[in-house]
């Protein structure tokens, strides 16, 4: 069974301990600088975002098929069967396909450096494998970001949409998006208003726009090669056959050759 | 003569010194020093124009090695051996610009061993090294006569066709494939760009830059190397590109007006005037220009039209890469002198590289065969053709 996230927006007060959890736990440097930036970044991989007295977070979604992982050429990103989506920063070349792909803009890269990598959000793969929960969830004063088994967590959201459908916009985040994601959202105000839009994202997940192409390349190879092939053989063939009938007619015209 | 001869050798020293600071630049300091690449553009002009239209530029290859040795029409056959080289020098340079892209250039090899079938990039990167070896080879008899090494070409000329095939398969996975990368993006790239044809479309219009390099180059060749223009040929690449040209603006249009477009693109905003820049300069001008017989039949006009489509499709392939990008981003992206400096000097050593080739290997055969012809009128002309030919 694949973990995941299972964030309430309406429960966030926005301490930000969350923050602080993650890059103890990823040992990024972290202080009231770090605290008031607002997006994520190669420092930063979680953010609690404030708008008027609004919170909402934002981190790696986790997507059940992500756009990352299929579009990577060295596979260095893939999706565990635990649920998080993690990086292995010894195969990266750095041709950045990912950060393009991916339609939450989620993995950053490190610019300043000689020797970049990717960073981003892997949803601490070695606790979530000992089955402890996340360093956010596990620093969460007030349960907004819960951890746990992700049908349960999807079954909880709807719970809580049905028990108060006054305090959330009437919509579970990542249940269908792009395929599903391993971060469910629920939340109080319009997601669109944190950068997340529902109705732009597809529900397919996006490996099949490429793979859709991909897939018919085996078939096209030898069929392209026998066609050239025949082509080929047809424009020499008539060639030949002309010049045969010439030099027949050349014979027969008296052999002077 | 000896003005001007100066006078660019001072440009392209010029331009050496630039990319050379900028490399230095780009190699002690980082991308972040030398690029105005972010976490909203992680892809710039490295990869829109010199990985992108560097490719396309060199589609010429493919496909004249197609129509000459595939079609068979032997009449172009001139011009193959000038096109082999263009493609061979665009997809070497290609190979060095993607070395100042990827942050950590050193281990470009991995595809080799870390295999992802499933990325298109890995696809690109397989068909690319594939055909930039096929190329080497088509090129190789240019070399091996050179230097008169017999045996090595009769073995070329062997597998020549099979390796043609091998090449025009190749070419069309990898040209079309730059165009389902983007394919993966259907909430980012903006829907004058965005479309499932995407693939078809890069390809068709490489076929289109393919045909319009070629009498580009033809025609610089007969300005800066003193060499015989080829009218006559230049003149039907500019009829087959008018088809093409056609069939890819039909293609365009009719997937707009699937999608519901039709109307966005009459309708005033960033994105729409550089989809009417695309669509003038690669499509509407030189197909307009194309039908008077005057300028389809004129050295000049065929110039002109070829620098169009070049520069139409340029834009196309930067609308995708690039400005299509921008709106869903956020903000604009400008590249930083240091990536100006460095595409300068990477296109720079490309034309420098052709004029040397030019200068030293044969790559313009015809002339002696001329001479030959001329020398001894109709002296077995179809064997000969044939022999003097096989290599290419």
């Amino acid at each position: 069974m694949s973990k995941a996230l299972l964030y309430d927006a309406t429960l966030c007060i926005g301490c930000k301990q969350c923050e602080a959890g993650c890059a103890q736990q990823n040992k990024l440097p972290y202080d009231d600088h770090i605290a008031a930036e607002d997006v994520t970044s190669d420092h930063k991989f979680t953010t609690v975002m404030t708008r008027s007295d609004k919170f909402f977070r934002r981190l790696c979604m986790h997507c059940q098929d992500p756009a990352c992982a299929s579009v990577c050429p060295v596979g260095a990103l893939h999706k565990t069967a635990n649920g998080p989506v993690v990086y292995e920063e010894n195969r990266c070349m750095g041709c950045r396909y990912c950060m393009v792909a991916c339609p939450f803009g989620v993995p950053k890269y490190e610019w300043s450096k000689v020797l970049p990598k990717v960073q981003k959000c892997i949803m601490c793969p070695d606790r979530v494998a000992n089955g402890q929960p996340t360093a956010c969830a596990e620093a969460c004063p007030t349960g907004a970001t819960k951890f746990g088994e992700r049908d349960e967590l999807i079954k909880e959201a709807q719970v809580r949409l049905h028990d108060n459908p006054s305090n959330y916009v009437p919509h579970i985040f990542g249940v269908e998006e792009v395929g599903g994601t391993s971060v469910i959202m629920i939340s109080g105000v319009a997601f669109e208003e944190f950068g997340l839009s529902p109705a732009k994202l597809p529900k397919d997940p996006l490996p099949i726009y490429t793979y859709r192409v991909l897939s018919r390349i085996p078939d096209f190879v030898p069929l392209g090669g026998a066609m050239l092939g025949g082509v080929w053989w047809i424009t020499h063939r008539r060639e030949e056959v002309a010049a045969a009938e010439a030099e027949e007619k050349s014979k027969k015209d008296g052999g002077t050759r | 003569m000896k003005f001007k001869f100066t006078f660019w050798k001072l440009v392209f020293a010029v331009i050496m010194v630039a990319g050379i600071y900028a490399t230095a630049v780009r190699f002690a300091q980082g991308l972040g020093a030398s690029t105005n690449l972010s976490d909203q553009f992680p892809w710039g002009i490295w990869v829109g124009f010199d990985v992108l239209c560097g490719v396309m530029l060199a589609a010429g290859g493919f496909t004249l090695t197609a129509a000459v040795h595939i079609l068979n029409i032997k009449r172009w056959h001139s011009i193959v051996r000038p096109t082999i080289l263009t493609a061979f020098l665009g997809y070497a340079l290609v190979s060095l610009a993607l070395m100042f892209d990827l942050g950590r250039p050193y281990r470009i090899w991995h595809p080799l061993i870390m295999r992802n079938p499933h990325s298109v990039m890995f696809e690109v990167a397989y068909c690319v090294m594939l055909y930039t070896s096929v190329l080497s080879l088509e090129f190789s008899p240019i070399v091996l006569e050179r230097f008169k090494m017999e045996k090595a070409l009769k073995i070329i000329k062997a597998v020549l066709i099979p390796l043609v095939i091998f090449g025009v398969i190749l070419s069309t996975l990898h040209q079309s494939s730059l165009g389902t990368v983007y394919l993966i993006m259907p909430t980012k790239l903006h829907a004058f760009w965005y479309s499932p044809l995407l693939p078809v479309f890069f390809y068709i219009s490489a076929i289109a830059v393919g045909l319009a390099m070629t009498i580009f180059e033809s025609s610089m060749s007969s300005k800066y190397f003193g060499r015989q223009l080829e009218l006559p040929i230049l003149r039907e690449l500019g009829r087959v590109l008018y088809i093409v040209l056609w069939v890819y603006t039909i293609l365009r249009f009719e997937d707009l007006l699937h999608r519901g477009m039709l109307k966005q693109v009459l309708v005033n905003s960033y994105e729409m005037r550089l989809f009417w820049l695309e669509v003038i300069l690669a499509m509407i001008a030189p197909i307009v220009l194309l039908s008077f017989r005057k300028l389809r039949n004129s050295p000049g006009g065929l110039y002109l039209i070829a620098v169009m489509v070049v520069l139409g499709f340029i834009t196309n392939r930067l609308n995708v890469s690039i400005t299509g990008m921008e709106g869903t981003a956020g903000g604009h992206y400008l590249p930083k002198w240091t990536e100006f400096a460095i595409t300068a000097m990477i296109v720079a050593a490309g034309f420098a590289l052709f004029g040397l080739a030019a200068k030293y290997l044969p790559i313009f055969p015809d002339e002696k065969e001329h001479d030959a012809a001329a020398e001894e009128p109709k002296a077995v002309p179809v064997t000969a053709a044939v022999m003097t030919n096989a290599g290419d």
